[in-house]
């Protein structure tokens, strides 16, 4: 392995780390307030959770398609459509969480005098942690493997390695592209379960 | 002084269907009203109806002499402990932190709320020192509903609501929790409404008795009256304990 692909190795990881870091910001700050608007909105939230289904259905490189002649080349588009899987899983998972606190105690910290926002944050969102970071944590790990594709619109980061190793039939230049984003992933799966762990309640 | 709650004339509809019909109930200071029924009879929904969990159709709710229309809700539940079956405890707080809730919501000194956590842990027979740390899931069930009794005292409210709070402990804890609400009542000297199913547990906590029947008060009556009564449901709920009598 020759010095000048062990730097473009480190360039394309930091700037895949780059793509994920933004998307997962993005999509966790539009989901997070989305699925507590949702957890009070059963009506509302077939919709969205049928919207953002939808999304994920939709074939990757397909939806980099659709998007270009909007957004055109590069990292925007990438980043709107890595942003479009990240949601569901997200929103899934914190509803899920904040659904699951169990009956009896949402019952009591109203019955106690609790208003809704101080059951939203002291109890309902604590409660639902363990969950919203498995959310995170899926949406993560998915989004380092998609992205992967983002290349083929110009948007840089480790796809770019594997693009030019199945234009080339380079194995070097795939594996250099592939072993990077799989340790990546591995890596964000076991920090992320870490996180969960601890915040788990006793 | 007026009655501290009175429940004038209350119906309530869920669905378009009838829960409750015309109740009218009165609980004075010092009194343990207990609301007997079977499963579905409406007895939860009528002590949901006064704090509001379940709005009632008709009919007025009146708390410490007033409508509780005028009463702000949150401000009228702090005003009215709360004991549910399991307790109902947050999960992610310490015993502590759970007694410690309404204090803290009225924005109690935190040395004042942990003086009177450690009263409440003395007064539900659970020693601060062992307790107060612990997480829920680090107690037996008995535990868990001695705290939660411990968290409904916290800002000494005036009226407590017991929502059949020992149905789920086996027999001897039951007995316990019993014995000791009868201890607290001369303690503290609390007024509550209490719903229950079991017919022992209302002779044995109630100072009155009101059974409840398909959304109806059937009849109100002290203990000794109610084990003379001849009106149906009342005959039915005797019946029952004659016979486990019998099967013991």
């Amino acid at each position: 392995m020759n010095p000048s692909l062990g730097a473009e190795i480190v360039s394309l990881s930091l700037q895949h780390l780059r793509l994920v870091g933004i998307t997962i910001a993005i999509a966790a700050a539009a989901a997070l307030p989305a699925a507590v608007l949702l957890a009070r909105r059963p009506a509302a939230r077939r919709w969205v959770l049928g919207f953002t289904n939808i999304a994920q259905t939709v074939p990757s490189l397909a939806l980099f398609g659709f998007l270009l002649p909007f957004i055109g080349i590069g990292e925007h588009t990438a980043i709107v459509a890595l942003t479009l899987y990240a949601l569901l899983p997200i929103v899934r998972n914190t509803l899920t969480g904040i659904l699951g606190v169990d009956p009896g105690v949402r019952e009591s910290a109203l019955a106690m005098g609790m208003t809704p926002r101080q059951i939203l944050w002291q109890v309902e969102l604590p409660l639902a942690v363990p969950s919203i970071v498995a959310g995170l944590r899926i949406a993560t790990v998915t989004t380092i493997g998609t992205a992967t594709i983002a290349a083929f619109i110009g948007a840089g980061g480790l796809g770019v390695f594997l693009v030019r190793g199945i234009a080339m039939m380079d194995k070097q230049a795939l594996l250099a592209g592939a072993l990077p984003a799989a340790a990546m992933a591995l890596a964000a799966d076991e920090g992320l379960e870490w996180i969960e762990r601890q915040l788990s309640p006793a | 002084m007026p009655p501290i709650l009175e429940i004038r004339d209350v119906s309530c509809e869920l669905g378009g269907r009838p829960i409750l019909r015309h109740i009218d109930l009165a609980v004075e200071e010092g009194e343990t009203v207990v609301l007997l029924g079977r499963s579905g009879s409406g007895k939860t929904t009528l002590l949901k109806t006064v704090n509001g969990l379940v709005p009632a159709s008709s009919g007025e709710i009146r708390f410490e002499g007033r409508a509780a229309a005028e009463w702000d809700p949150v401000a009228m539940r702090r005003r009215m402990g709360y004991v549910i079956q399991d307790a109902g405890l947050f999960p992610h707080w310490t015993v502590e932190a759970n007694i410690a809730l309404v204090p803290r919501l009225a924005k109690w000194e935190p040395a004042r709320v942990a003086a009177r956590v450690e009263t409440l842990l003395d007064t539900v027979g659970l020693p601060p020192a062992e307790f107060r740390h612990r997480y829920p899931l680090q107690l037996s069930g008995g535990e868990r509903q001695r705290v939660g009794i411990a968290r409904a005292l916290g800002a000494d409210p005036p009226l407590l609501l017991f929502d059949e709070p020992f149905a789920s402990l086996d027999p001897i804890t039951r007995y316990e929790l019993q014995r000791q609400f009868l201890d607290l009542r001369r303690t503290v000297r609390k007024t509550a409404l209490f719903v229950t199913h079991d017919v022992r547990e209302a002779l044995l906590v109630a100072t009155r008795i009101a059974l409840v029947r398909e959304g109806s008060l059937e009849l109100v009556a002290t203990p000794p009256e109610f084990l003379r009564s001849t009106t149906p449901e009342a005959r039915a709920f005797l019946a029952s304990l004659d016979h486990n009598g019998r099967a013991n």
